[in-house]
């Protein structure tokens, strides 16, 4: 049955590009709608059945993830230096998928505190190969997020830190 | 599970057997050959996921490029584009780098490169950087060995055919350029014929910079009009000096083949540097008109300069007393080399059967006693009996290159008689032979040409393949052997293609050079003036009908993907800038119908690619290096209009 769409949306695809000129609209919705479908598919297929929310909006507050940290205790007051600096760093190495007020290639940072332990948080920045191999939540959110991996920035613990911080802001 | 295990290890045997047994059949009938097979195979094999023990840097001659090998496995990791266009990597089509092929005759995007040589500090290898010669158009590059990248080309002037280079001084005081053949200095339209007396052969030697590695041409020696074939530096004790062998010292123009081979002897030319800096520090020298570029590529900027230079000092080696001697030396010498502790030069005169070792002792004690054999051209000849220290009676042919090891051994090749010898520094005796197959060039010992060889192996580059690989139509790439040489006999260990043509190599442990290996850009060190160092910063920009797009990649997107408002007649400057800090995660770039070649764009770094298009429509670009599981989905449209369209400019995202 997938299949059988699959092919239907490859030939709706390609019929389009072939005709090209003026109606360039027209048929967009069907192809959306089929494209849809697909995932959640997808996503069934490799949540178990006690998943039923999608990680995205899973609260997994308890799970501290693997990786290099392990505990990390958070000041009541936030640090506006290491806001600022993790808003900068977050800015450059993290913008190109993660948007604040939109879901983009993967999901915005916005209420994350809410859903994400921090230590869990700072382990998907450090080493986001590990956690996707290793940890549930991170492995559904790839399948979530069309399996667009997340990229290891190469950041300090340091400058996760300060995202982390910044990351509080946004609630 | 054990009857599986006793299984596993039957098949084990029995297949070692039919292999051992395969082996020794194809063999020359030797039944021996079985166990030493096995055992060779041992010495080179590198099993998966390991790595090999050193770094081989083998010259690409012809195709312009530098390839690196892994020893002793034989594994090729690189090709290295030096003096030629590279569509791997865009190197010579992006924008930052097509300056570093400007010369003197405009853009010359191939050369003939030769000679590898590391740098060296205390006479040892250093491992920072490697320096290559383009014989063709005389240049001289610098590689560099964090990055593995070209980072700075000088072309030389009033040199052609750039063959006695790149060699360098122990602590890379100098990288030195020597002619091959000699040409009028300056420049000018005059009768061929007039060669004698009149053409000259310039040494260059380059200064490098100790921090920068950034070259300068301090000054050109214009000797008589010889050919100068190969160089190596003293070291050690003769430090300060340079050797260049010499043929064609009958100065012919014409059938070099009869005409430059009539003398009995021709010389290795002896340079005491250090007197000419001294001439030189004191006002001696002249600065003459010059026209050569000097190329420079900037890692903060990752872009390359090209600037022209327009005058050389020169010095003329008459008027300098004690900076030049000749040393007489048998049958058109190759290969000019100095052993490890710097006492004996080594002349391989290509038409003998002997190899010549002139003692560098015996040459101060000849030009202390001013005991000459005359002078060429006012350039004292010191006499051949006084400076030898001894002949190897080797029984080969054609002695070409001899590289050394750590035991007081030497090794040399013999193209004419296809092998490699080798004989004892001293005692002169020869201790082994092995045959090459075939007709071998160079030879390569990781250090072999500085204070400190590690006697491990040695790699025989060979000029004629014939039946060693399976046949790939007329033209075979060339082979190379690896022989272990840890032992008394050396022992043809294994046997690998190589790319292009190596003229020479070096080599050096990995540990010297795998800890400074860069692995990305760091995106917060990009000083590229079109650099996107955010998404935010991802903008079109017009300027007549120059269209700037900064673009940012990252897996698996552009940003900006689509573009609109190009026009036909536009020309189209695509600056990307890669936003990975991941290593080895390059995104590529590419436009249909673009007349150059696609860019790949290394982690952190900025490239630039110009497009022209022609034709209104929408056309797609994409990422040509599979960069993750939604590379096929890394692609992007720009919209065309004709020249006379009012569609404004305007780019998106995922919008």
């Amino acid at each position: 049955m997938r299949n059988y769409s699959k092919i239907i949306f490859i030939l709706t695809v390609g019929m389009l590009l072939s005709c090209g000129g003026k109606n360039e609209n027209k048929e967009e919705k069907f192809s959306y709608e089929t494209q849809q479908t697909e995932k959640e598919q997808v996503a069934e297929e490799s949540s178990s059945a006690e998943n039923e929310v999608p990680a995205s909006e899973r609260i997994t507050l308890d799970n501290k993830g693997v990786g290099p940290i392990k505990n990390i205790t958070l000041d009541p007051e936030i640090d506006q230096a290491m806001v600022e600096r993790g808003e900068a760093l977050f800015k450059t190495n993290c913008t190109a998928c993660h948007k604040i007020e939109k879901r983009f290639i993967g999901p915005s940072p916005k209420g994350i505190m809410k859903r994400r332990s921090p230590e869990w948080i700072m382990n998907m920045i450090l080493d986001p190969q590990l956690m996707v191999a290793q940890d549930r939540c991170a492995k559904d959110l790839l399948v979530e997020f069309n399996g667009a991996a997340m990229a290891n920035q190469n950041l300090t613990e340091d400058q996760a830190r300060d995202i982390l911080e910044y990351f509080r802001t946004l609630d | 599970m054990k009857y599986k295990t006793i299984h596993k290890a039957a098949v084990f045997t029995l297949l070692a057997a039919w292999l051992f047994t395969g082996c020794g059949n194809q063999g020359k009938g030797d039944n021996a050959q079985g166990a030493l097979v096995s055992s060779a195979a041992e010495k080179v094999y590198v099993a998966p996921g390991e790595r090999d023990d050193y770094y081989a840097f083998l010259s690409g001659g012809y195709s312009g490029n530098l390839t690196v090998y892994g020893l002793p496995s034989g594994r090729m990791f690189k090709e290295i584009p030096v003096f030629s266009q590279f569509p791997t990597s865009g190197y010579g089509y992006s924008e930052e780098t097509k300056p570093m092929l400007n010369t003197s005759h405009g853009f010359v995007p191939w050369d003939d490169l030769h000679h590898p040589d590391i740098s060296q500090t205390n006479g040892e290898l250093d491992g920072r950087w490697i320096f290559v010669n383009g014989n063709n158009t005389p240049r001289i590059a610098r590689v560099s060995l964090s990055t593995f990248e070209t980072e700075e080309i000088i072309e030389i002037p009033n040199s052609a055919g750039n063959h006695s280079s790149s060699f360098i001084t122990e602590n890379t005081e100098y990288v030195v350029a020597g002619t091959r053949f000699s040409v009028p200095v300056p420049q000018r339209d005059m009768p061929i014929d007039e060669y004698k007396g009149n053409f000259k052969g310039a040494l260059t030697f380059i200064g490098v910079d100790p921090e920068s590695g950034h070259m300068d041409i301090k000054f050109q020696v214009i000797m008589p009009g010889f050919n100068y074939d190969l160089s190596h530096p003293g070291r050690g004790k003769s430090h300060g000096w340079f050797f260049f062998s010499t043929y064609n010292t009958e100065e012919a123009s014409t059938l070099l083949e009869v005409n430059a081979s009539q003398n009995d002897k021709d010389f290795i030319a002896a340079i005491n540097w250090k007197k000419i800096e001294e001439y030189i520090a004191n006002g001696g020298g002249k600065t003459v008109p010059a026209n050569y570029a000097h190329n420079v590529y900037d890692e903060a900027t990752h872009t390359g300069t090209s600037t022209m230079k327009k005058e050389v000092l020169t010095v003329d080696p008459t008027e300098i007393p004690g900076a030049v001697y000749l040393l007489p030396t048998p049958k058109s010498p190759h290969g000019c080399d100095v052993d490890p502790s710097g006492q004996y030069i080594i002349g391989s005169g290509k038409l003998s059967a002997d190899i010549t070792v002139h003692s560098f002792d015996n040459m101060l004690k000849a030009i202390e006693n001013e005991k000459f054999d005359g002078d060429a051209y006012g350039i004292p000849i010191l006499k051949f009996e006084d400076v030898l220290a001894g002949t190897v009676k080797s029984g080969g042919l054609g002695p070409l290159h001899t590289e050394f090891d750590n035991q007081g051994n030497a090794y040399t090749t013999f193209f004419i008689s296809s092998e490699v010898v080798k004989w004892e520094l001293g005692s002169w005796e020869v201790v082994d032979r092995k045959p090459t197959f075939y007709s071998v060039g160079h030879l390569m010992i990781p250090g072999g040409n500085s204070r400190k060889p590690f006697g491990n192996y040695l790699v025989a580059m060979n000029k004629i393949t014939k039946d060693r690989y399976l046949p790939t139509g007329p033209e075979m790439e060339h082979s190379a052997q690896i022989y272990d040489i840890s032992g008394e006999k050396m022992e043809l260990i294994y046997d690998f293609p190589t790319h292009g043509e190596p003229h020479y190599a070096a080599g050096c442990p990995a540990d010297l050079i795998e800890p400074n290996s860069k692995k990305i850009y760091r995106l917060d060190e990009n000083k590229h003036p079109f650099a996107v160092i955010g998404p935010d910063g991802a903008k079109v920009e017009r300027d007549g009908n120059e269209v700037h797009v900064y673009m940012s990649t990252i897996r698996s997107h552009f940003t900006p993907d689509n573009i609109e408002g190009i026009k036909v007649g536009d020309k189209v400057y695509f600056h990307i800038t890669n936003h990975e800090q991941d290593f080895d995660v390059p995104h590529g770039f590419s436009m249909i119908g673009q007349n150059t070649s696609e860019i790949l764009i290394m982690p952190g770094q900025t490239k630039t690619s110009v497009w022209e298009p022609k034709q209104p429509g929408v056309w797609p670009f994409y990422c040509t290096d599979f960069c993750s599981a939604l590379h096929q989905e890394m692609q992007g449209y720009v919209r065309v209009s004709p020249a006379d369209s009012d569609i404004d400019l305007s780019w998106s995202v995922g919008e």
